[in-house]
């Protein structure tokens, strides 16, 4: 298949990319750049390797990207694996933000593993949305996991989403790094179902004065699904401030555990966490089938409010 | 014909008969109240009539527009235009007021929800993006939880006491709403052990310790609750019959 003919299959499967021209874009097939366009302040080198690339993104200095970056990672055939090396810089006061799709709408026996270093400089706000869109087999093994190091002021949102076909098997792992006056929030949006397996270690070590950060993870489970969620959060400077909340909804045989890690070591710290674990909500079951919705169709209506 | 009748209906909760032998007869398309002191049973009616899990295990039985509804589930009971509006309305953390409306509504478009909401005096450009939950007021859900219903063009509309948590103005909107639904057709019963709610009924029916001990015309019922009701202290004793 022609690199035009892979890049429309891929970009296909996600529902396309925009094509403006103030809107930069990166596409990615298993180890082959299919194709990219940039804008000024944004600089990328790529480099292809055996299974994946590495790759060195760079917000320079003060730019501030208007448009989301979008960004495509996948992978059509049944089987293979894609590593993804990432070493992210937003350089001081830059402003930037990411949509990532990744796609593997066929997926028999595939991995797909990102290995990101993530440097927010000081002053700069970095966002990172990905969105996971697999296909019915559940033939996927995910190993995302990223380093990252927030500098003073600087803020760092990251967004991963996993609500489209099977998850297969997930493992997230991230760690943050947040210094003074820097802000972080980590939020995980995952449905699993049949034999699906998530793990979702997230950390947040707030090290500087006033640092923050919020870790959400919202997961929904049906059917023989499982799900591990391990939130740390360890506040070490004065005023530092730190939230971890987990929903989880459990239908079926499925079995969800959260472990919500808080640490606090410094006298003037403050973080609190919340975990919620449980089946559908009763009344709110009652009131959408006394609308007329099937007990599915209610399911469905509340773990999509969940997980928006 | 009646679109509602209830034929010698009883229920046992937890080893307590909660319901005694109830008969009645709901004449379609008005407004109608079921008033009672609390304890006396009005809510467990209710979550029975609409058939809610829990209170599915009745005697007797019930029927709707003349066919035997006992042995089906909400959903299906709501398919028929059977549906209520809870004293307290859920929150739905995460989903819009759109979305909430648009799932029950019989026609889906943005111009029937713009309209529920407007029936309940909720501006569609203000509330429609807003999220279903704690930011908005116990009187702003009751309002939108009836403009979910409006939507969904419903034949019979249980409402569990109207006033309970909300402003004088957002009374006088549901009063309007249940006007409206009945102008649309439907028949309305509000549950209540107010005097102001029941003054804004056709015809009131009124229950003491599981039964029926009442029924008819709403000044008649009114001073009979405000007379011999509200100074009982006979509450969840059973002296139905001494009362009849």
């Amino acid at each position: 298949m022609s690199k035009a003919e892979l890049l429309e299959k891929l970009l296909a499967s996600i529902g396309g990319h925009p094509t403006d021209d103030d809107v930069a874009r990166i596409e990615v097939h298993h180890n082959q750049v299919l194709g990219s366009h940039l804008v000024p302040g944004l600089e990328v080198e790529v480099e292809e390797q055996a299974e994946g690339i590495r790759a060195q993104i760079t917000f320079r200095e003060g730019a501030k990207i208007a448009k989301p970056v979008h960004v495509c990672f996948g992978m059509l055939p049944e089987t293979g694996v894609q590593n993804i090396v990432l070493d992210i810089r937003a350089q001081a006061g830059s402003q930037a933000s990411v949509i990532a799709h990744c796609s593997f709408p066929n997926a028999v026996d595939v991995i797909h593993r990102m290995d990101a270093e993530i440097t927010v400089g000081a002053g700069a706000t970095y966002s990172y949305f990905e969105r996971h869109m697999h296909g019915p087999h559940g033939g996927v093994l995910v190993l995302p996991k990223a380093k990252v190091r927030v500098e003073e002021e600087g803020r760092f949102r990251t967004e991963f989403e996993l609500i489209k076909g099977r998850v297969g098997r997930i493992d997230i792992d991230y760690e943050t790094t947040c210094l003074a006056h820097g802000v972080v929030e980590m939020v995980a949006r995952i449905s699993g179902s049949k034999n699906d397996v998530i793990k979702i270690h997230e950390t947040a070590l707030l090290e500087g004065e006033y640092a923050r950060a919020v870790l959400k993870s919202y997961i929904a489970l049906r059917d023989d699904a499982r799900a591990e969620v391990f939130n740390t959060l360890r506040a070490s400077a004065a005023y530092a401030r730190g939230h971890v909340d987990c929903k989880e909804i459990v239908q079926g045989r499925a079995v969800a555990k959260a472990v919500p890690i808080v640490e606090v070591n410094h006298p003037l710290a403050h973080v609190t966490h919340e975990a919620a674990i449980g089946s559908v909500d009763s009344k709110q079951l009652q009131t959408l089938q006394s609308r007329g919705l099937t007990e599915d169709e209610a399911v469905d209506i509340i773990i999509q409010g969940l997980l928006s | 014909m009646s679109i509602l009748e209830l034929r010698n209906l009883s229920l046992e909760l937890g080893g307590r008969r909660i319901l005694n032998g109830i008969t009645l007869d709901i004449w379609p398309n008005r407004i109608h109240a079921l008033i009672g002191p609390n304890g006396a049973g009005k809510s467990t009616l209710a979550s029975t009539i609409i058939g809610l899990a829990g209170f599915r295990r009745i005697e007797g039985d019930i029927l709707f527009e003349g066919a035997s509804i006992t042995g089906l589930s909400v959903d299906e009971r709501a398919r028929l235009g059977i549906t209520m509006a809870w004293q307290e309305p859920a929150r739905f953390e995460g989903l819009t007021v759109r979305q909430f409306i648009r799932a029950g509504a019989k026609d889906k478009s943005n111009a029937r929800l713009d309209a529920a909401l407007d029936q309940v005096g909720l501006d569609p450009a203000k509330y429609l993006a807003r999220a279903l939950d704690k930011t908005l007021s116990g009187g702003e859900r009751k309002r939108i939880e009836l403009a979910s219903i409006l939507a969904m063009e419903p034949k019979l509309v249980l409402m569990d006491e109207p006033d309970s948590g909300i402003d004088v103005e957002a009374l006088e909107k549901i009063f309007e709403a249940n006007r409206t639904l009945k102008a649309n057709g439907a028949t309305v019963i509000q549950i209540t052990h107010s005097l102001a709610v029941l003054r804004q009924s056709e015809h009131a029916f009124l229950m003491c310790c599981g039964k029926v001990i009442d029924k008819g015309e709403v000044g008649k019922i009114a001073g009979y609750f405000e007379n011999k009701c509200l100074p009982c202290d006979h509450m969840n004793v059973p002296v139905a019959e001494e009362l009849m």
